[in-house]
């Protein structure tokens, strides 16, 4: 893998053509009002100062947004990082006399490197791990914080924190504050629908789909944690500009449970939601102030709070007003038509596409998969059948990079894949369904298939501009025959139609070569029949396609070579018709008298 | 040479206590999939219990030791019927989340209760300690590693010996198998939440004498307890013991050599430094997803 740092969260190409900056217009006017407003209206200084709060908390809390809403990836050190960026303004301009701005950068560049190097030592694991160290991690900033005096000043904080020359007032500070609110906003909103984001929501919604669609799944990650790292750490300086004053206290582990208590209650998955939940939590406890006086109260309340909003009201406020809207919409919006899908495989290596030799999975003891060589040609249709038990599934497993192969070696159109990671495959040409469907179920139709039309090497989309996209995935949809309800979510489409839109994934990518498992498994007779007709449809066009399937009738129809397992072995290779007569294929599906 | 073996022996009495807590940890991880972040509050709520009992009614030690046992029982049946068994057709993102919220509410709850002071409790024994050679053992110290070493052998014979062990093994492998063979799954789980709330329970009132009762001492261990399950391996029984013996004397070797203010941090660095160069511990998390 090259190193993930290299263009860490620039790598965000927001869409710059004309008609989408005059769409979100209303937006940025909004905004410069917005920010008008706080520069003119007169506030007291009790007033000024929950509002300044309010601002540069949502900011740390929309950071929580990209990676616990977008990426499904928990961060317990918010605070952590806010500290990061608050003591780096602190120290710098109270301490060192050093500008304001080169600060606020410095405060944003070390919450991005300590971001990141969590991230990439922990993102590899499971996510009771990534919980556990942020914790830890939290627990170790706030230790040096009270403890290293000679830099932090330890408990008694850091005073005189200065500003930058252009915003001495604090109505000027808030101003600008509330400007670079509105400019994360728009960037935290419009993340979703970039690559980035889409393909953190991929990682969201079922990492193992998103690896073998092609997507980094850990350098995603990495992403979303680093880019929540650094929105805690600009938070964090602009908040300590705003204050002039901050103590390790500020900083604690406390506080990020109150960033995530306001996170989820606003609701995880949307800037909206981030800024109301902010906005609820910050005004309650005013209004509340008598709880205040019994210590613990305040955060023994937040507690029971996480736990009722995990339970009653998953995706928060925000989510819920939300999803009401998303259903109206859908109703009202007509996808446009799509022009024919064009599949042009990439022939790179000679007349085999694939080309399996000696490919052995041994689980412990168990051989699963023992020596079997398979050699598919080019533009047919290729099947693998076999008894239950026989090995199909794994061997599958081990061509899409699943599981690693014991030994053997993987050859896609000349191309060694055999240690190649799932999304390094899907980017030298193969495409993959599964057996149990593993669709983005909190997408729609046409995002799923834009993910796979995003596969890094795929010909047919141009640059990869996000208009590019959506032709190539509305394509492939209409392909299938579900162009007209792109817009739908998931969970709407029936099992057949949910199986139709994995393959128009896959194919959206422009495959060299299709693998397709058990396509026929759970579907009734008729959708049997619309599968064969689309599998020859692919075919008419020249893409390889490998089946696994349990369906003799679809099997020995559709495919002109068959390659037989059992046992884990190859007991039987050729042209379908032979194969199937063929003594030990027969006694191996009705055993032998 | 004195001093280190006194280290030591400071050192597997404060590890015993993580690897009780880290036991907890992985039961419920075995039972449920999902790691238990207010495990470390189980134990603090235990030390206040016995503070309650012991100290504020004055009633007998073992008395006081028994109901407060009996109290994490019933914060065990709690914690699962309010925490995690509404949730637990969800993905383990929502759980770890909701016990998380859990542990903000049983640490902030004792705190608006019991006020930030810490709390003293006795030890169970009157005598302080025994000079050996030039190691002195501290009584309490003495019962920890008795206990732990108790209950080590107890966990094995409890899952490997006996029916009821066999079937919340059973249910840990395989929840579907299990229940159609008839096993209740959720009794299963019900009994393994009450099981690690009283081993939490059990590691708090031990060490609560040694270190004071505090709200933050629920945290502490628990993190210790969780970089000693990594250490160990995640999900294994023999490597959280292991996990956590070996960070007790890490820990208590840092604080004299090194730094007493760090102290709780070496933990951390030997975390990051195992989930670097040996992400599945000592003897290795068995994980496998099937596609």
């Amino acid at each position: 893998m090259s190193s993930p740092s290299e263009n860490m969260p620039v790598t965000v190409s927001v869409p710059r053509s004309k008609p989408l900056l005059l769409r979100h217009l209303p937006y940025f006017i909004g905004a410069a009002a917005l920010v008008a407003l706080a520069a003119t209206m007169q506030f007291d200084g009790y007033i000024l100062n929950i509002l300044m709060q309010a601002t540069t908390f949502a900011i740390a809390v929309f950071g929580l947004s990209v990676v616990l809403g977008l990426c499904g990836q928990i961060n317990l050190a918010q605070a952590a990082f806010f500290g990061f960026g608050a003591y780096a303004v602190g120290i710098g301009t109270s301490d060192y006399h050093i500008s304001y701005w080169f600060c606020l950068l410095a405060g944003c560049l070390m919450a991005l490197v300590a971001g990141a190097v969590l991230g990439m030592s922990t993102l590899r694991l499971g996510g009771h791990y990534l919980a556990m160290v942020t914790i830890s991690f939290q627990q170790i900033v706030t230790l040096v914080m009270i403890n290293a005096i000679w830099l932090t000043h330890g408990p008694d904080g850091v005073p005189r924190i200065g500003r930058p020359d252009l915003f001495q007032s604090s109505q000027s500070y808030l101003a600008f504050c509330v400007g670079m609110l509105a400019l994360v906003g728009y960037f935290v909103w419009h993340l979703p629908d970039t690559r980035l984001g889409r393909a953190m929501r991929a990682v969201r919604d079922n990492e193992l789909a998103a690896g073998v669609v092609g997507i980094d799944v850990f350098r995603t990650k990495v992403y979303a944690f680093a880019l929540c790292a650094v929105l805690g750490g600009l938070a964090g300086g602009l908040f300590a500009g705003g204050f002039a004053y901050v103590s390790p206290d500020q900083f604690s582990f406390a506080e990020s449970i109150v960033f995530l208590t306001m996170s989820l209650l606003g609701g995880v998955a949307s800037p909206i939601g981030s800024a109301i939940g902010t906005g609820l939590l910050i005004l309650i406890p005013e209004w509340l102030r008598f709880l205040k006086s019994v210590p613990g109260l305040y955060l023994a309340i937040y507690g029971l709070s996480v736990i009722l909003i995990i339970r009653f009201m998953p995706d928060g406020i925000w989510g819920f007003v939300a999803a009401a809207f998303e259903r109206w919409r859908a109703q009202l919006k007509t996808p446009p038509a799509a022009a024919a899908l064009q599949l042009k495989p990439a022939t790179v290596g000679g007349d085999i596409v694939l080309e399996v030799t000696g490919l052995s999975k041994y689980f412990g003891g168990l051989k699963a998969v023992d020596g079997v060589d398979i050699a598919v040609k080019r533009g047919g249709v290729h099947a693998l059948i076999g008894p239950n038990g026989s090995g199909k599934t794994t061997t599958l497993n081990v061509l899409s990079g699943l599981y690693k192969a014991t030994a053997g070696k993987i050859l896609l159109d000349g191309t060694d894949i055999t240690t190649m990671p799932p999304h390094q495959r899907t980017a030298a040409g193969l495409g993959r369904t599964f057996q149990n469907i593993r669709l983005f179920r909190s997408m729609t139709a046409l995002e799923n298939v834009e993910i796979g039309a995003e596969r890094p090497g795929n010909k047919m989309i141009g640059e990869g501009g996000d208009a590019a996209l959506t032709e190539r995935a509305m394509e492939a949809l209409t392909f299938v025959g579900l162009g007209g309800r792109a817009n739908e979510l998931i969970s709407g489409f029936s099992y057949g139609h949910q199986r139709l839109i994995e393959i128009a994934r896959a194919l959206a990518a422009n495959p060299t070569l299709l693998l397709l498992d058990e396509p026929a498994a759970g579907l009734n007779s008729t959708e049997k029949l619309e599968l064969h007709e689309l599998l020859k449809r692919i075919a008419a066009q020249g893409l390889t396609i490998l089946i696994i399937d349990h369906d003799m009738t679809l099997v020995s129809e559709a495919a002109q070579h068959i390659t037989v397992l059992n046992f884990g072995r190859r007991i039987a290779d050729g042209e379908s018709m032979a194969v199937l007569r063929h003594p030990d294929v027969v006694s191996a599906y009705l055993g032998s008298e | 040479m004195d001093l280190a073996l006194q280290l030591l022996f400071t050192g597997i009495g404060i590890g015993a206590v993580y690897a009780l807590v880290a036991l907890g940890f992985v039961l419920i991880f075995r039972a449920t999939n999902v790691v238990n972040f207010a495990q470390g509050e189980f134990s603090m709520v235990a030390a206040y219990l016995m503070v309650v009992f012991a100290v504020d009614l004055g009633w007998p030690y073992w008395l006081s030791f028994l109901l407060a046992l009996a109290g994490m029982a019933l914060l065990g049946v709690i914690f699962n019927l309010g925490v995690y068994y509404p949730l637990r057709h969800r993905t383990f993102l929502p759980v770890i989340i909701a016990t998380i919220g859990a542990s903000i509410l049983l640490a902030n709850s004792v705190l608006a209760i019991y006020g930030p002071q810490p709390q003293v409790l006795q030890g169970w024994f009157e005598t302080p300690g025994i000079q050996l050679g030039p190691v002195y053992l501290d009584s309490q110290y003495l019962l920890i590693i008795a206990v732990t070493f108790a209950l080590v052998i107890f966990n094995y014979w409890f899952f490997e010996k006996t029916l009821l062990g066999k079937k919340l093994q059973a249910t840990s492998q395989d929840k579907e198998m299990a229940s159609l063979l008839g096993i209740s799954v959720s009794t299963m789980i019900m009994i393994t939440f009450i099981y690690s709330a009283v081993l939490g329970g059990l590691a708090g009132i031990l060490v609560a004498p040694v270190l004071f009762v505090s709200i933050q001492m629920g945290s502490t261990i628990a993190l210790k307890a969780f970089a000693a399950t990594i250490i160990g391996g995640f999900g294994d029984v023999a490597g959280a013991i292991i996990g956590g013996l070996a960070l007790g004397v890490i820990e208590t070797f840092g604080a004299a050599y090194i730094s007493v203010p760090y102290k709780d941090g070496f933990a951390f660095l030997v975390l990051v430094a195992f989930l670097i160069f040996r992400p599945q511990g000592i003897f290795g998390e068995r994980v496998a997803e099937k596609a």
